[in-house]
């Protein structure tokens, strides 16, 4: 065998080793339901769930509970699905939270309760909350 | 009133540098396929005067665009969304970017003004190359065209020059269209930060410059001079190589000093974006300096130049096009611009595709395998390791992509990117960057002679002795004051890195002797090897310093092993952790026009929140910033802590980490204060602000105290000072049936005596009880009744949280040696493109170009 053919292999060889990394790291978008089957499989793998806050009627952020020692947080999330669950999370709220449109917890279901290492905001753009009106008076 | 005039100029500049470009790159096309030089020429003359219309144009959008940012013209949407009236000129300056249309503007800016240079300077291969960078410029003009087709009402580009009215909805506009906002909604406070004023200008011509090396390889392939372009292009790739490397690095620099996640990098796909074709970047430059000698390193070359200029237009439309969406920390908004950007992409994908297929068959290729010995086939293992790199953060960061296409065809994807972003991307990085390290010390000595076996060991035998004695004596020294060896697999990183720094060292003497001109690919290396040693330090032995152990507030349904990396820190109570005493000294306020702190005892508020009167003399640091009566602004909207961290007693270090609160008061953005100091930098931010309210006060209690004794409030030690008669209230005389007593009450704080002065009074036989509180205590107290027949006094006392912060505190080590490092490579890059110019020069002067 050539040289520039055993190197082509151990090039092909280290592509698919990257690619099979990638999909074995690669998280998952799911809903509360589907993170807590994967949990009862004993998979300790951390998945991606899209959600928002729960609200009451007028609009405000309801079920954000601070920690007792004021360094971590519990809130209530909606998944895509509509199943509201408690998430837990242990740092400080991101100071944006309330704001947001949506939210995206990156963690894993641990005993009732789905606890985020990581928290995505998606902000909605500053226009939504203008109001000119008031300004303008 | 509107000032119509402007935006309409700046909408004609547009469509003008639009039109312009599409004419310049269609008369250097015909120029480029006539034979008939005479007319050749004059078809380029009319291609270099409409692009240098088109140059025109460009500036004229820019001199409008800042018209109506300076002036403060919010009608616009560009004005009221990205400034307001109290930002200083050069933020001003940084609006300008802040906005998508804006990056593109700047974009187009800096391939216009490339363009020109490339006029003057592409001598014969101006036509084809023009013909390119003319038709990328019309590209990247369609994206702010801001038209709408009629008809089809399909919308092409976003326009920087829209009014506000016609970007939002609202009743305003309805009510009235003239109707003209008082103040724009300000930049974003992450934005506001000396870096955000030069690093996107520098890595925008960075992506500008790949266009470049791309153009001289596309004029190359049709006109079959398949190595001929490789001298022109190669200092516009080590150019480019250097801006773009300085952007990735400036935008690490300032997530370091103002975003809060504790590091200059963190994989997001933002950043990726760039990183990945800068190391494709950096292969094609090894390609193209090794393509004399190889023809496989001449293919190599045209296809990785080619690769960086479409990963480019790829990082483009994977942070633009809004499809990252739930996969970066960063927001993105989608200006619908996701099929134009598409459009762009496949049009040079394809081209070129094709285009190489064409030639491919003609492209010379050398039949004979590179030796082992040989610099050819180490340069072919150095650019596979960083084209492997490459793809490692290529393929992760394309998942949303991924998802996307599977979608389009009707099936069904959720496939997320990595939980744990930084562990997965350093798994695969980390041995990446030791193979990197490994290989550009050894590359260097076949580098420069052909060598076998025997002379490889004698050339290598002092290096290694060197390598080794150096790192037996860093491990002793440096390495184990921060606790030694923490993971085995640091050794190889670490020994890779002081491989390299030596092996080039080596070179670089001997080559400074003879021919210093040449030095550049050893300074550059020397750079790679200082930048991967800052790496593994300050990020492999990051220290938490605020870990919470302090046991008292911890949660019982929480694991104990659960990691809290904050710490919770009342006023003036030390918190002894990793060496550290911490001590929160409460908040601090920023005048406008000088630097310094001040508190709030400082200063009177007026009316205008942001102009306040020295209540004393204001002395910062043994400087008089202010006399007592002075009037001046303060920055309001940011608040700093000062927390002070004592070593053995002694102070050591005060950071003012800063919170900065929206104007809605919603909003706060924390960032950083670092102290940087030699051997490592102390990085503290604010985690979370507890907000003062009227609610926090405690039920009142009653204590009934002798005047001389003491009592205890908030658990601080409080006495009677005296109890006065006064004669006014608040600045209102008391009427003489009335009765006012003031009570002075001393209270021991940690680090000074505070005075209460409730008030108690009789007011037309009525009771009024005027309470007086002290916050950095959190104590209240009112002077309830007055006892003559003992002598006693009844106060009715209040506690709250006394004031706090919770702040993350980090030490990165030797984070210096990463910029040095930094520094060190762009020297390098400065001396190699300073060479690769010259031999341009000198060909193109004997007429070989």
């Amino acid at each position: 065998m050539k040289k520039s053919h055993l190197f082509a292999l151990l090039v092909i060889a280290a592509a698919v080793v990257i690619i099979i990394s990638t999909a074995g790291d690669a998280s998952t978008y799911v809903t509360f339901s589907e993170a807590r089957e994967i949990a009862a499989k004993g998979n300790p793998k951390s998945v991606h769930v899209v959600g928002e806050l729960k609200k009451d009627a007028s609009g405000q952020v309801v079920g954000v509970t601070p920690g007792a020692d004021l360094v971590s947080m519990s809130f209530l999330l909606i998944d895509e699905n509509g199943e509201t669950h408690t998430v837990q999370y242990n740092n400080p709220m991101p100071p944006d939270m309330l704001k947001s449109e949506k939210v995206v917890v990156i963690g894993r279901y641990d005993e009732n309760r789905f606890l985020a290492e990581k928290i995505l905001l998606k902000c909605p753009s500053k226009y939504q909350e203008q109001n000119f009106a008031a300004i303008n008076q | 009133m509107i000032h119509y005039s402007i935006g309409n100029l700046g909408h004609i500049f547009v469509i003008a540098s639009f039109v312009f470009s599409l004419f310049a790159s269609v008369f250097y096309l015909r120029a480029a396929q006539l034979t008939d030089p005479q007319s050749a020429r004059q078809w380029r003359q009319n291609g270099a005067f409409f692009f240098c219309g088109q140059v025109i144009a460009v500036i004229g959008i820019v001199i409008a665009l800042y018209t109506i940012i300076f002036n403060h013209y919010f009608e616009y949407n560009y004005a009221y969304s990205y400034t307001d009236r109290k930002l200083p000129w050069f933020y001003l300056v940084s609006t300008f970017w802040n906005g998508q249309e804006g990056s593109f503007l700047l974009w187009m800016f800096w391939n216009a003004l490339l363009g020109v240079v490339l006029i003057r300077f592409a001598g014969r291969w101006e036509a084809r190359v023009m013909m390119v960078f003319s038709f990328i410029q019309v590209f990247l003009t369609s994206m702010i065209l801001g038209i709408v087709i009629p008809g089809l009402d399909i919308k092409i580009g976003s326009s920087p020059f829209i009014l506000l009215r016609d970007a939002v909805q609202d009743p305003a506009f309805a009510a009235n269209p003239e109707f003209i906002p008082e103040d724009g909604n300000g930049l974003n406070p992450l934005l506001q930060n000396y870096w955000m004023v030069i690093h996107p200008p520098t890595l925008f011509l960075g992506f500008a410059s790949t266009a470049v090396p791309f153009a001289f390889c596309i004029a190359g392939l049709l006109q079959r001079k398949y190595r001929e372009w490789v001298r022109p292009a190669l200092p516009w790739a080590i150019f480019s190589g250097a801006v773009l490397g300085l952007g990735i690095l400036m935008g690490g620099y300032w997530a370091y000093e103002t975003l809060n996640f504790g590091g200059y990098w963190n994989w997001d796909p933002v950043e990726n974006a760039v990183y990945v074709p800068w190391l494709v970047l950096i292969g094609a430059i090894h390609l193209m300096i090794a393509y004399k000698n190889n023809e496989t390193a001449l293919k190599g070359s045209m296809i990785t130049v080619v690769v960086v200029f479409l990963l480019i237009l790829y990082s483009t439309f994977l942070t633009r096009s809004g499809v990252l969406g739930d996969a970066s920390v960063h927001s993105f908004t989608d200006l619908g611009l996701s099929g134009q950007l598409l459009i762009y992409m496949f049009f040079f994908l394809i081209g070129s595709v094709v285009l190489l297929a064409i030639r491919w068959k003609e492209i010379p290729l050398s039949s004979t395998e590179s030796s082992v010995y040989s610099r050819e086939f180490w340069i072919f293992i150095g650019v596979t390791v960083l084209m492997l790199m490459g793809f490692q953060v290529l393929l992760p960061t394309s998942i949303p992509v991924w998802n996307r296409i599977v979608e389009f065809f009707g099936g069904e994807s959720n496939l997320a990117p990595p939980a744990d972003q930084i562990g997965f991307y350093t798994k695969f990085q980390f041995w990446f960057g030791v193979l990197i390290a490994v290989l550009s010390g050894m590359g260097q000595f076949f580098w420069w002679k052909r060598i076998d076996a025997k002379r490889l060991r004698r050339e290598l035998f002092y290096p290694l002795i060197i390598t080794g004695l150096l790192f037996v004596i860093l491990l002793e020294t440096i390495v184990s004051a921060e606790g030694g060896i923490q993971s085995v697999k640091y050794v190889f990183l670490f020994l890779a890195g002081l491989f390299t720094i030596v092996a080039n060292g080596k070179i670089l003497i001997s080559l400074m002797r003879s021919s210093p001109s040449l030095s550049g690919g050893s300074v550059a290396h020397i750079g790679v090897g200082l930048m991967l040693i800052g790496i593994l330090f300050s990020a492999g032995y990051s220290r938490v310093v605020s870990l919470n152990n302090t046991g008292l507030l911890i949660r019982s349904d929480l694991d104990d092993e659960f990691n809290r990396e904050s710490l919770l820190l009342f006023l003036h109570e030390p918190r002894t952790m990793a060496g550290y005493e911490i001590e929160f000294m409460g908040e601090r306020f920023e005048p406008r026009n000088k630097s310094g702190y001040l508190t709030s005892k400082d200063f009177y508020n007026t009316p205008d929140p942001d102009r306040v009167i020295a209540a004393r003399d204001v002395i910062y640091n043994g400087r008089l910033l202010y006399s007592e009566g002075d009037t001046f602004n303060i920055a309001r909207e940011n608040t700093y802590y000062e927390i002070e961290f004592r070593k053995d007693g002694i102070p050591k270090y005060t950071l003012y980490p800063r919170a900065q609160i929206n104007r809605d008061m919603n909003g706060i953005v924390a960032s950083p204060d670092i102290v940087r100091g030699i051997t490592r930098d102390i990085y503290t931010h604010v985690n979370m602000l507890v907000p003062r309210s009227d609610d926090d006060w405690s039920e009142v209690q009653e204590i009934r105290v002798r005047p001389d004794s003491v009592f205890y409030v908030n658990d601080y030690i409080a006495s009677i000072e005296d109890v006065v008669r006064i004669f006014s209230v608040q600045g209102q005389p008391v009427d003489s049936a009335d009765v006012a007593v003031k009570a002075i009450i001393n209270v021991q704080g940690e680090r000074e005596v505070y005075q209460v002065e409730p008030i108690f009074l009789i007011h037309d036989n009525m009771v009024a009880r005027l309470p007086d509180e002290i916050n950095d205590l959190g104590i209240r107290i009112a002077l309830f009744n007055i006892h003559p027949e003992d002598g006693e006094f009844s106060f009715g006392v209040q506690s709250r949280q006394k004031d706090m912060v919770v702040i993350k505190a980090l030490e990165k080590p030797y984070i210096n040696i990463l910029w040095l490092g930094t520094g060190v490579l762009m020297i390098g890059f400065g001396i190699a493109m300073v060479r690769r110019v010259r031999e341009y020069t000198k060909m193109k002067a004997k007429g070989l170009d």
